[in-house]
């Protein structure tokens, strides 16, 4: 079967936009936490949130998609051209030997909240002025598949496409997707995550979640395996990754290859009530029986970390079964940007390979207790330098999605 | 006597509804440039009605919309049913 490598990928995160930004920000331990300034949150139990700084649309997409485009979807498109450039691939312009043609590439995206603030804007119209002020573009700016489809269509990537939406471990599934795509016979696929929503109307959603942290203090607020852990942090943001068939790579000459997907697995936990564990521990075990591997070729995890003590308890058991106490490095650089739901697994999993590329991996900010009692080795106050070879990336969406990825360094 | 909705205008409402880009811009001369030439699409064009509906009073029906084919096509319907008093096939003016 044909290998699905990486060969291009970008971020837009609370800490960075583009990778090298991102990754320093990250191996700093600098956190981009703060009170959401996009309106009035005095009034609201949480205020605090990761919110992307500096980010122009109109010096990232044509003037003609500015007006039909919610901020998650600007995120996407901005991503997905750094993606390519990164790839060395330039869709429609460089139709030369070895270059792919548009049905060779497909767009597999994740998003779990879809184009919250584009449509409360215009419920606002809606509700003040009447139905004929209603942008034309609510159709389908809201859409949870609409960040696939402007991306398909801005760059002409005319291959299978999806969208896939599992709250955090929707942007997860994408990847494996986009690898079970490369599979089948397409030769690239953009795929990864993105989403915001920190509007009054996305907030009050995500508020009503329940698990968003209500302490005032950004390093106090997401503190994920912390025996003071109380929700999470809500952040906004993503990453995109080129996904390619290894032959593809080599045949157009890819200037770079950042590793190897060489597994992926989804679970479903049962439902509440039932007595029975969550399904993450057998997403870990089938994750490494597809790429080939044993818990003892895994260099670190990037845990799903949700910062809420019963899910953390949770995550450390399944990791402990399949690791052992102790058994491997595990760090959430996610502390740093604070949830990203449908963009936090790809995130995590631009992390994870650049661990691979330089050999070092980041340190969980803010956790200062663990419970002795998970039996984990966090990786805490600093990076650690480590040759990693593999990496496994853990995910789950709330209401009981499952996703575990196994990345691979590109040699191996 | 002027008309109700000159080319400035539509210019203007056709880039805060559609957006503008360099491939495309609507400066210049675009009277008789098709709407397809000028990338705006059947979608930047009801989003333009509706504008149009809300400044001039003036209703254009989606079927009627989509057979014009270009901004001095687009203007002589609104300017035409004005200045009538009466307006073409498939215009309400209000």
């Amino acid at each position: 079967m044909s290998d699905a490598v990486i060969t291009g990928m970008s971020v837009a995160s609370p800490i960075g936009l583009g990778t090298e930004e991102h990754w320093k920000s990250v191996l700093a331990g600098r956190h981009g936490i703060g009170e959401v300034d996009r309106f009035d949150v005095s009034g609201y139990p949480s205020r605090l949130a990761g919110q992307i700084r500096g980010f122009e649309a109109a010096d990232h997409l044509p003037g003609r998609l500015l007006p039909q485009t919610d901020v998650s979807t600007r995120y996407a498109l901005a991503m997905a051209r750094w993606a390519l450039e990164d790839a060395g691939v330039e869709p429609g312009t460089t139709a030369g030997p070895g270059a792919p043609a548009d049905y060779d590439m497909g767009v597999v995206v994740s998003s779990a909240q879809g184009g919250f603030d584009f449509t409360h804007r215009e419920f606002r119209k809606l509700w003040s002025q009447g139905p004929e002020y209603v942008s034309v573009y609510e159709s389908f700016a809201w859409f949870y598949a609409v960040d696939t489809g402007q991306i398909s269509i801005r760059h002409g990537l005319r291959g299978p496409s999806a969208a896939l939406v599992a709250e955090q471990a929707g942007g997860l599934d994408a990847v494996g997707h986009a690898r079970r795509t490369v599979r089948r016979g397409t030769r690239l696929v953009v795929a990864g995550g993105v989403d915001s929503a920190l509007d009054p109307w996305g907030w009050a959603a995500q508020l009503a979640g329940g698990r968003v942290s209500t302490a005032r203090e950004p390093e106090r607020a997401f503190l994920p395996f912390d025996r003071d852990a109380g929700g999470h942090v809500p952040g906004e943001g993503g990453a995109i990754l080129v996904v390619e068939d290894a032959d593809s790579a080599r045949e157009r000459g890819a200037p770079r290859r950042y590793g190897r997907i060489a597994g992926h697995a989804a679970t479903f936990d049962p439902p509440p009530g039932s007595g029975r564990p969550s399904a993450l521990r057998r997403a870990v075990e089938l994750a490494l029986a597809d790429a080939g591997r044993t818990a003892h070729d895994i260099g670190v995890v990037f845990a799903d970390a949700a910062g809420v003590p019963e899910l953390d308890r949770a995550e450390a058991e399944a990791l402990r079964a399949v690791f052992g106490p102790y058994g491997v490095p595990v760090t959430a650089p996610k502390a740093l940007t604070g949830r990203l739901y449908g963009g936090g697994g790809p995130v995590d999993l631009l992390c994870a390979l650049l661990s691979l590329r330089d050999g070092v991996v980041p340190h969980t900010a803010h956790t200062a207790r663990v419970p002795e009692d998970y039996g984990l080795d966090l990786v805490r106050d600093e990076p650690r330098g480590l040759p990693v070879r593999s990496a496994l990336v853990l995910a789950r969406g709330r209401r009981g999605f499952n996703s575990a990825v196994v990345v691979t360094a590109p040699d191996s | 006597m002027t008309e109700p909705m000159d080319m400035n205008t539509l210019r203007r409402i056709l880039v805060a509804c559609a957006g503008e880009d360099e491939a495309a811009a609507p400066a210049g001369d675009i009277l008789d440039v098709p709407f397809t030439d000028l990338g705006y699409d059947s979608l930047a064009l009801m989003e333009s009605a509706a504008r149009i509906k809300q400044e001039f009073g003036v209703d254009i029906a989606d079927d009627v919309l989509t057979e014009l084919e270009t901004p001095r096509a687009l203007l002589d319907l609104v300017n035409g049913s004005v200045r009538a008093g009466r307006p073409a096939e498939g215009v309400r003016v209000a």
